[in-house]
């Protein structure tokens, strides 16, 4: 054979690789991973992640990777805009800052002077809510939440209301001890790399994964047992696991009368029983007596009536005892099998308590008594969206943290642990604030956690405090807001009419908002006098997203690579369960665009406006910029933004401002992190060791230990109910009278999705929900070059049995139909999903002329949104009155509680609805891209 | 014809575990990122922002759903990208001798500076691995890295393929498959790794871990059996059983 002799060139295989690395923090989605930035010629090369950083230890996923392509994209925003045509058109002129920010303070002012109420300040998925919430606390208005209302606030509340803290960013499970993991919920994302690095680990480990949710993507399609739930239905799955641990005894007594509020006795009220230093009382069977609860050497009972009052633990063990929660009686609701629950239940119990771990290492408990080893039992449970997002969230989440207390599994070896600052029991947060003063501050933090109906937000009247009517009786809880009625409610002047709008990184005229077709309307609408319903809107984000074009004045933000950020102890922390840790974003590149921080422009906004702390007395600006604030502001003496490096250098989480911090972090790699001492490690909420470390580092207001139980029962929720059961001064309007009865239980309880029930599911017979696909982030992901490639269209994915009955075949559209409207689509079959169940990917459809794209790219004429189909309100009950769509005791939007129809369409040149066009303010992207080509 | 070395010092691959990738595309795009400013041709994008964004990519995901005669649909993650064959068809097929085998590791290259750019090598390989770039008119294809793992300018523990270096999961391992020593080879000896079709003659050094065999039909467990004594049935029972737990406290 002739063949070619090989030549094999001499290749350079050691090349440089880059002039020089920074190491920051990446910001392509809410993980906060460490990243190396390589930088070349100027120019970023290429981003790794860093082994150092406690959260990612180097891994990096699809979104990180492509961080060059957002840092370049040509959506960017160049400089502040002023609309020049109708909201909605993206018509815009170029102004300068100056001008941007008198506009802003000569819209504001007048309205701090009158009615400080009437500016609506929200923000998105940023993470900067420390100094956000504390700038809209010295403006003054109680109109002030992030995202969290529309994403995971049941979540979020039933943790801190159950455990002192919830999944994610609050704990992990031990995923170097777990000999079993349940996840439910959880597409593939929150928290994106943690949890993927945690199934590795446990399948080295050959650990069992089980999957609880409609869809097998992701994580799902890794478990080794899936439980294609249907949702909404998780509830019933969870307590009907509990009836079958409760019915054999497979519970862990010792810990729930140790650690628990199982034995706290509950007066004829169902409120605890309190001696005269308010603290709870339980029942000792060894002196007969009622003992307070934290006195050493206690024989409590669990059941029993004793003086009129018995044990929280009986009222649960009868709760799910009952036949209502066995395995039969929920199967089909929860489209799963009764056998499969039972032997679920029968892996847990054995897993807990056949595989039980001990570690040498001796603890003291807040009773002062000294544990010779640590116990643990190696079960360990995560959850998401998926299980609350729905009208029933609050308390399938509550349901289970019962579970996990139940078998024994908090705070111990193998089992969830909680990140420091976290756990923190409601006592330890603030209670939320409402008292506006014109040309004042408001009188405290927005948010927090209700104690009962004294804290709501309600005037005398009746009529809610605030704009998104969060903490009233429509949803009591709201501890992080109500953002998706913001516009809703502004737009109707329910309760009142705004003036001024201001949001941040939230697509509410997109992706972020139900019912996005009458969002947009309701931004365009005017009143009679031709004025905008809602008056003036002030937006700030980096790119050219479809709510810029809504907005009248627009603050361009930076890239995550071009921007100081702080991950603060203060706000939602990057911590591990061995560490505290806290980190930095820098401009590891300088922006050569006229645009600043978000937080830079908010700062200079308000010393502009004159708000205190952020004024001298002169008049002049406190603080320059962003990285001034996190060097020198003081939340309270010594304890700032950043908990490293402080002082002199060396001082951990208190200590005056030191100069030189950012510097320092710099230097270790855009993070601080300290390790929790070994006898801490566990046991936190009645750990002494832990609570003084905790105390020590500042991470209560009170500067002292907070020792607490677990509470199985929750006394707050209590107090409203018995509030609807005519009990107490504040009573609720008769019409949420019985709602609150039902819902407010102060143990959780299942009841059917508020859609559902409202409609006729003969008509709707499928669910249909999001996933969050693992290379995008929200409406992010579409204006990255690289990531579009991998999810540049979203077909709607129905089961093998939808398909089927719908005579579907590869190529066809459908249309969807809900109570609310109608979308056509493109459709896909896919069999490992919920027979019932239908579902796309978020946020990939996108509004013609947004990010930059062209008008024909397949987001906007393949692509969709669900939103259409949700809305905002709950079918009309005919009462006239509003409903929202949303859990009734927090206020998270009920996303999934979306019930449609499917029928076969005729193929479509585009998805429908039509959602117009919009200018984009900054042109389009290249044709082609060959980047890296000067390197090469 | 191009012809391959008779043997290779070294036969470095990866191995992928099906059982472990999450499908979650950070090999794909930390390949892009690292190989778009490396050896070769920048992998372009053609319409980037566009109605039809084409690039060029080393290694992509696919995803296949298997739905088994018992049991519900499973689906699987499927990493590919050039499985550095021994009898690789896409160095014979060429006609240049651009497409070599390297000796001293096996690592199968494209020289670009002699790659006319006519696309047999792409035919001839029969998992699709070889990509044209669509603006440069060059072969691209994975070269694990090849500027990576004997790079002297980045940290020992680094000299990986930045697929390996990034994968959240640790589904992906690098190493000498020749060297029964090796963490790679073990890897593949205690799991059963498998060749990717093998009856297409290939050799292909790359291997792939198998799924575990999912436990849905685990046999039902019997540890909730009647451990209460006096009633399984409503709170009396199980109350008499609390007694007796708490009294052995």
């Amino acid at each position: 054979m002739n063949n070619t002799m090989t030549y094999q060139p001499k290749l350079d295989t050691s090349p440089p690789v880059a002039d020089e690395i920074r190491q920051t923090t990446c910001y392509m989605c809410a993980c906060r991973c460490g990243i190396n930035v390589h930088l070349k010629d100027g120019a970023v090369k290429y981003i790794e992640g860093n082994r150092d950083h406690p959260v990612n230890k180097g891994v990096l996923c699809a979104k990180g990777s492509a961080g060059i392509m957002q840092h370049l994209s040509p959506a960017r925003l160049r400089a502040p805009l002023l609309r020049t045509g109708p909201r909605g058109s993206g018509e815009f002129k170029e102004i300068s800052w100056d001008e941007a920010l008198d506009t802003a303070a000569s819209w504001l002012a007048p309205v701090r002077e009158t009615a400080p109420e009437r500016l609506a300040f929200f923000t998105g998925r940023d993470q900067s809510q420390s100094l956000t919430s504390w700038w809209a606390q010295q403006f003054g208005t109680p109109n002030y939440a992030a995202h969290g209302g529309f994403c995971s606030v049941n979540m979020a509340a039933a943790g801190i209301y159950t455990l002192g803290g919830a999944f994610w960013e609050f704990g992990s499970p031990d995923w170097e001890r777990t000999k079993l993991f349940m996840i439910f919920g959880v597409a593939e994302d929150h928290d994106s790399n943690p949890i993927k690095m945690g199934l590795g680990r446990l399948k080295e480990r050959g650990a069992k994964i089980i999957g609880v949710n409609p869809v097998r993507t992701g994580y799902n399609a890794v478990a080794d047992e899936w439980v294609g739930i249907t949702p909404g239905t998780d509830g019933l799955f969870i307590m009907a696991l509990i009836h079958e641990l409760l019915k054999a005894g497979k519970i862990d007594i010792e810990y729930l009368c140790r650690t628990t509020n199982a034995p706290v006795l509950l007066d004829e009220d169902g409120l605890f029983a309190r001696n005269e230093d308010g603290k709870e009382l339980v029942w000792d069977r060894a002196t007969n007596t009622a003992q307070p609860f934290d006195k050493p050497g206690l024989k409590p009972a669990l059941h029993g009536t004793y003086e009129g009052r018995t044990p929280v633990f009986e009222s649960l063990a009868n709760r799910y005892l009952s036949q209502d929660y066995a395995p039969e009686a929920v199967a089909e609701r929860c489209g799963v099998p009764a056998a499969q629950i039972k032997r679920i239940a029968a892996e847990l119990a054995h897993t807990a308590f056949e595989e039980e771990i001990e570690i040498p290492q001796p603890w003291t408990d807040f009773r002062g008594v000294t544990h010779p080893t640590t116990k643990g039992r190696p079960v360990s449970f995560h959850a998401m969206r998926g299980i609350s997002a729905h009208s029933n969230g609050f308390q399938t989440c509550r349901a289970l943290h019962v579970l996990q207390l139940l078998l024994g599994s908090v705070e111990v070896p193998g089992g969830f642990r909680f990140k420091p600052p976290y756990p923190k029991p409601v006592s330890a947060h603030p209670k939320p604030h409402f008292k506006t003063t014109p040309g004042k501050p408001l009188d405290g933090p927005h948010l927090g956690y209700p104690r009962g109906p004294e804290d709501l937000g309600l005037h005398e009247d009746g009529t809610a405090k605030r704009i998104d009517k969060a903490y009233t009786w429509e949803n009591p809880l709201s501890a992080h807001g109500m953002m998706h009625m913001v516009i809703s409610n502004a737009h109707a002047g329910d309760p009142y009419p705004i003036d001024v709008l201001f949001m941040y990184m939230a697509n509410m005229s997109w992706n972020s908002s139900m019912n996005t077709k009458g969002v947009m309307e309701m931004l365009t609408d005017k009143d009679e006098s031709g004025e905008y319903k809602i008056p003036k809107i002030i937006y700030s984000d980096a790119y050219s997203s479809e709510m810029v074009a809504y907005a009248d004045l627009i603050f361009p933000d930076t890239t995550y690579l071009e921007r100081h950020d702080c991950i603060s102890l203060l706000d939602r922390p990057i911590c591990e369960p061995d560490a505290v840790a806290d980190a930095i974003r820098w401009p590891v590149v300088e922006p050569h665009r006229d645009v600043r921080g978000f937080q830079s422009a908010l700062i200079q906004l308000g010393a502009r406006l004159g708000l205190p702390g952020m004024t001298n007395e002169d008049g002049s600006a406190t603080y320059t910029d962003y990285e001034d604030y996190i060097l020198n502001h003081q939340r309270r003496p010594g304890i700032g933004p950043l908990a490293g490096f402080r002082g002199d250098g060396t001082e951990a989480g208190r200590g005056a401002p030191n100069p030189n911090q950012i510097e320092k972090y710099k230097a270790n790699g855009a993070f601080w992190m300290e390790h929790v001492p070994e006898e801490a490690q566990f046991n936190k909420p009645t750990n002494m060791a832990y609570q003084t470390w905790a105390a020590r580092l500042g991470f209560y207001v009170s500067d002292t230990p907070e020792p607490y139980l677990f509470q199985l029962y929750v006394e707050p929720i209590r107090k409203f109910q018995l509030a609807a059961e005519g009990k107490g001064e504040m009573q609720p309007p008769e019409h949420l009278r019985e709602r609150l009865r039902e819902t407010m239980d102060p143990l959780p309880i299942w009841y059917e999705p508020f859609e559902q029930a409202a409609i006729d599911q003969s008509e709707y017979p499928l669910h249909a929900l999001t996933q969050r696909p693992a290379a995008m982030y929200h409406s992010w992901g579409s204006q990255n070059a690289w990531l579009r490639q991998i999810h540049g269209v979203n077909p709607l994915y129905v089961s093998g049995e939808v398909w089927e009955s719908n005579g579907f075949e590869e190529g066809d559209w459908a249309s969807l139909t809900s109570h609310h409207g109608t979308i056509t689509i493109p459709v896909a079959r896919m069999d490992a999903l919920n027979a019932n169940t239908v579902w796309t990917w978020n946020a990939i459809g996108k509004r013609k002329g947004a990010w930059a794209l062209d008008e024909d790219a397949p987001e906007t004429t393949k692509g969709f949104l669900l939103n259409h189909l949700i809305h905002e309100l709950l079918p009309p009950k005919g009462d006239g009155l509003r409903w929202s769509n949303s859990d009734p005791v927090t206020g998270q939007a009920a996303w999934y509680d979306l019930r449609v129809k499917i029928a076969k369409a005729p193929p479509q040149e585009t998805t429908s609805p039509k959602t117009g066009q919009q200018k984009s303010p900054v042109g389009k992207g290249p044709a082609t891209l060959e980047y890296g080509k000067r390197w090469t | 014809m191009t012809s391959l070395p008779q043997s290779t010092e070294k036969s470095l691959g990866l191995v992928i575990d099906l059982d472990t990738c999450v499908g979650c595309h950070a090999c794909v795009i930390s390949c892009k990122e690292w190989n778009t400013g490396a050896y070769g041709a920048p992998l372009a994008d053609v319409d980037p922002y566009g109605a039809q964004p084409v690039g060029s990519f080393l290694n992509r995901v696919h995803t296949f759903e298997v739905k088994p005669a018992e049991g519900p649909a499973a689906v699987t993650h499927f990493p590919k990208s050039c499985l550095h064959c021994e009898d690789a068809p896409c160095v014979t097929v060429c006609p240049t001798g651009a497409s070599y085998k390297r000796v001293e590791d096996g690592i199968v290259l494209v020289n670009e500076s002699d790659c006319i750019g006519c696309g047999l090598c792409a035919w001839a390989c029969p998992y699709g691995a070889r990509e044209m770039d669509p603006v440069e008119k060059v072969m691209k294809k994975c070269t694990l890295c090849v500027d990576r793992i004997y790079n002297e300018n980045i940290p020992e523990e680094d000299r990986v393929p930045s697929c390996v270096r990034t994968c959240p999961a640790g589904a992906r391992h690098f190493g000498d498959l020749s060297d029964p020593d090796s963490g790679v080879f073990k890897l593949v000896e205690e799991r059963g790794g498998f060749d990717l079709m093998p009856e297409q003659g290939t050799k292909p050094v790359n291997k792939y871990l198998p799924p575990r065999p999912k436990q849905e039909a685990a046999p039902e467990m019997d540890v909730l059996g009647p451990l209460l004594a006096e009633s399984t049935e409503g709170a009396g029972g199980f109350f008499g059983w609390l007694d007796r737990t708490l009294e052995k406290l």
